[in-house]
């Protein structure tokens, strides 16, 4: 019965959402109050509507409903209380649900807190998200129904996907799709602009704090997608540059160079139609990634199950959506024109190669992913790119990246030289080259001229973007939240890149057969095979080893990799273990038994490996503290409360 | 040419450029590292040229599974099931989902007695355990095998 219920919420859900599209977009177009008055109900009804059927829905995996062919599809009775509630998920239907929710609660955020925009906007806003909403219910029900019972009863389901039986991926998800559905927000904007035929640097504050709490959502999701695969899945791989990893990299990348966009709309009232077309952009790839996900046309390791039918629905409402808004674009973008100049070594020009460089590495990125699917197409032959090729072609615009924010940290707005900063300039890269150096050769001993570069970029980048606010802490200046973000992020951005460069450079890994009591050598340690032993989990049963590490003749850490087998499914699953400091994470992975005790073991030493987790969370936070700013309350509130008050506003704006 | 439409023009020099650099190199990057996949059928024609790196795909056989006991040194037989047989050998840790009668698809170089060597084996595959390009290898052949 419940399940019904929640399928019927869902279709009142679509009916609401196509009402908010309509009032939303048609309201403010006809100048019609009651219409525009509408768009919020509208939005209101439809999530509550929406949390009741995924509720629904995760009641119905928690008390093991196998009548439904999701639940039985993809969970089991064995399978513990938590991840019968992370399965709600952890498949196809269960996660376009999950999609329409999250873009839900963005869409009751912005209605809720974006009282204050201009009635008729912000209804603009609401109906462009309710357009969304309304295409991704209509797919649900249509093509992928997570309610549809099954016609036989089945005694138990069929489980959930061991490697997806893990504390991160239950949560990396939910992460990802809060961020990468999040850049609806600034794409609802850049259309509601585009409707209104009016943007000025109102509307960029308006929309840089979602745009940043979006972004920062899908660094965090990322991150951990990328410490489950280091774990779980790629045997010591955090980055395999697998299609459907490069997929939620270019919204990443996009997005990174809309908040960049976005800073200089606000700030200098420029790169007006630039930024639009970044949310455009950011969206659109965001809804890439979800066809590339659920359509299955891609060999990934996420995509569970093709269906082309699934594919070609969400393949036009992808051209309906971004044709749609590069149309508005295109019509009404002209009129957006900025006046102002600047020059080629001020902040604004800085930012400008930020975002041309992130534009050329998200576009390298989506050669590379669609190559293998137009070959297809195209009957070239089945072919596959791979780290050989993302590798070095991501390398060519990040770093010159990496040195461009070192400096572009330094130039100030509109001006032509950077002045008194040049010397601060040179020496932070002084200090970084030799830090670098010696990092780099001296410690790990590392010849291949990317290393040093590596560790020479994240140096620069960290102390350069520490000499301004240490300068206005000593001087008693305040910090504003933005600028503190703004440091945590790229000092995170430096310690992402020292901590890649060195575990890739300096990382040793080594597949060895280990019968009982032999040891081998590995980057300085001892790894010995000790024993193995039985082990029972809550659902599999495990081969546990012990393997002792040593360093001369101190033991540093037992590392107790299993090999796990599932009840349900019968799969084999191996559960790496990871021994971590600061310094480096050793890494044992249990591989398969080889006969007279003896078995298969990939060992890894990857130095400064907790740097990259580091270095990712100072990224996220360094968002979430740049989105609580103060201007961008105040400046809500300036201009909304005095709404008729314009000949007093322009008199104080120019003051 | 006034100073600020000078300007501009360097910077969209700059840029274009920057891009055309950038093309080149993915272009070049691309050509050299796109590895092709063939089956087990193309293989025994002989359409891999020698030392080409390449992907093979297929089933693994049934019953082809050996190694040297305690030893990493794995031989197995990738087929199409049509008689199109490649035998492999691999020699690092295999694959959780590594199994006899399940999709493979392994990465390296045919030897010159025929033999490829293997330096990645991937075994991750949908609840068919087929990997889609070796479904699509395996149904591609099935008219033929019929005559």
């Amino acid at each position: 019965m419940l399940p019904e219920l929640g399928q019927f919420a869902l279709i009142l859900a679509m009916l609401l959402a196509f009402a908010q599209a309509f009032f939303g977009i048609a309201g403010p177009a006809r100048r019609n109050e009651r219409w525009i008055a509408a768009t919020a109900p509208a939005v209101a009804g439809q999530f509550v509507l929406t949390v009741f059927a995924f509720a629904t829905l995760v009641y119905a995996f928690v008390h093991n409903d196998f009548t439904l062919r999701s639940v039985a599809g993809h969970s089991n009775s064995a399978l513990p209380v938590y991840f019968r509630v992370a399965a709600t998920w952890g498949h196809h239907e269960g996660s376009m649900l999950f999609w329409i929710l999250v873009l839900s609660i963005w869409t009751v955020a912005v209605a809720a807190f974006s009282r204050r925009l201009p009635r008729a906007f912000q209804a603009r806003v609401l109906g462009v998200l309710g357009v969304l909403s309304a295409g991704f219910l209509l797919f649900t029900l249509a093509t992928s129904n997570p309610f549809e019972r099954l016609d036989r009863l089945l005694p138990d389901g069929v489980d959930l996907n061991p490697v997806l039986q893990d504390f991160a991926l239950t949560i990396h998800p939910p992460m990802l799709y809060v961020g990468y559905v999040g850049f609806s927000v600034a794409f609802a904007f850049a259309c509601a602009a585009m409707l209104e035929g009016k943007l000025d640097q109102t509307w960029a504050r308006w929309t840089r704090p979602w745009t940043t709490v979006a972004w920062m959502f899908l660094t965090v999701g990322i991150a951990l997608g990328s410490w489950w695969a280091y774990y779980e899945l790629g045997w010591g791989g955090w980055w395999a540059w697998d299609p459907v990893e490069n997929a939620i990299l270019m919204p990443w990348l996009l997005g990174t160079a809309l908040i960049h966009s976005l800073a200089v709309t606000d700030k200098r009232g420029l790169f007006k139609s630039w930024t639009l077309l970044l949310a455009i952009g950011a969206f659109s790839f965001s809804l890439l990634a979800t066809f590339l996900v659920r359509s299955g046309v891609l060999t990934s390791v996420h995509s569970f199950a093709a269906d082309p039918g699934r594919g070609i629905f969400i393949l036009s409402f992808l051209v309906v959506m971004i044709g749609g808004a590069l149309a508005l674009y295109v019509w009404r973008a002209p009129l957006l024109r900025s006046q102002a100049g600047f020059d080629l070594v001020s902040r604004e020009a800085f930012l400008l190669y930020n975002n041309i460089l992130l534009v050329i590495a998200t576009f390298v990125i989506f050669g590379g992913n669609m190559a293998p699917f137009l070959s297809d197409i195209l009957g070239l032959g089945s072919l596959s790119v791979g780290p050989p090729y993302f590798n070095p072609t991501f390398l060519v615009s990040m770093i010159p990246l990496l040195a461009l924010v070192a400096i572009g940290m330094h130039a100030r707005w509109k001006r032509g030289n950077l002045g008194e900063s040049r010397r601060v300039l040179l020496v932070s890269l002084g200090t970084a080259l030799v830090l670098g150096l010696a990092m780099a050769i001296g410690i790990y001993g590392l010849h291949d001229v990317r290393a040093p570069l590596g560790t020479l970029l994240g140096f620069w980048i960290i102390l350069s973007s520490l000499v301004d606010p240490i300068d206005r802490l000593r001087r008693r200046l305040s910090l504003s939240a933005a600028v503190v973000g703004m440091t945590l992020a790229h000092v995170g951005l430096g310690l992402l890149t020292l901590g890649i460069t060195t575990t890739e450079s300096a990382r040793v890994e080594r597949d060895v057969a280990l019968a009982p009591g032999q040891s081998a050598e590995l980057g300085g340690y001892r790894f010995t095979f000790v024993k193995t032993e039985a082990a029972e989990g809550p659902n599999y049963d495990a081969v546990r080893a012990d393997v002792q590490v040593s360093r001369g003749d101190r033991d540093v850490a037992l590392l107790q990799p299993e090999r796990r087998t599932y009840w349900v499914q019968q799969t084999a699953l191996a559960e790496a273990a990871l021994g971590v400091n600061f310094r480096r994470d050793l890494l044992a992975t249990m591989g398969e038994s080889l006969g007279k005790g003896a078995w298969s073991f990939r060992l890894q030493v990857r130095p400064l490996m907790s740097l990259l987790w580091l270095g990712a969370a100072l990224m996220a936070l360094g968002g979430l503290c740049a989105a609580t700013d103060r201007r961008y309350r105040q400046a809500v509130r300036s201009t909304a409360t005095d709404p008729l008050a314009s000949p007093a506003r322009a008199g104080s704006a120019v003051t | 040419m006034t100073p600020t439409r000078r300007k501009r023009l360097y910077l969209v020099l700059g840029i274009l450029a920057g891009v055309a650099i950038a093309a080149t190199l993915a272009l070049q990057a691309f050509r050299q590292n796109v590895m092709f996949f063939f089956d087990p059928s193309q293989v025994v024609a002989g359409e891999v040229q020698p030392g080409e790196r390449f992907r093979l795909g297929g089933m693994v056989e049934k019953g082809s599974f050996r190694r040297e006991e305690g030893s990493l040194e794995a031989h197995f037989v990738v087929t199409d099931l049509r008689g199109n047989r490649v035998p492999v050998v691999y020699g690092a840790v295999l694959p959780d989902l590594f199994k006899e009668g399940a999709g493979v698809v392994t990465h390296g170089r045919l030897g010159t007695d025929g033999v490829f060597v293997a330096d990645e084996v991937l075994a991750k595959h949908d609840e068919n355990y087929m990997p889609p390009e070796v479904g699509k290898a395996l149904k591609k052949g099935e008219p033929r095998a019929g005559t």
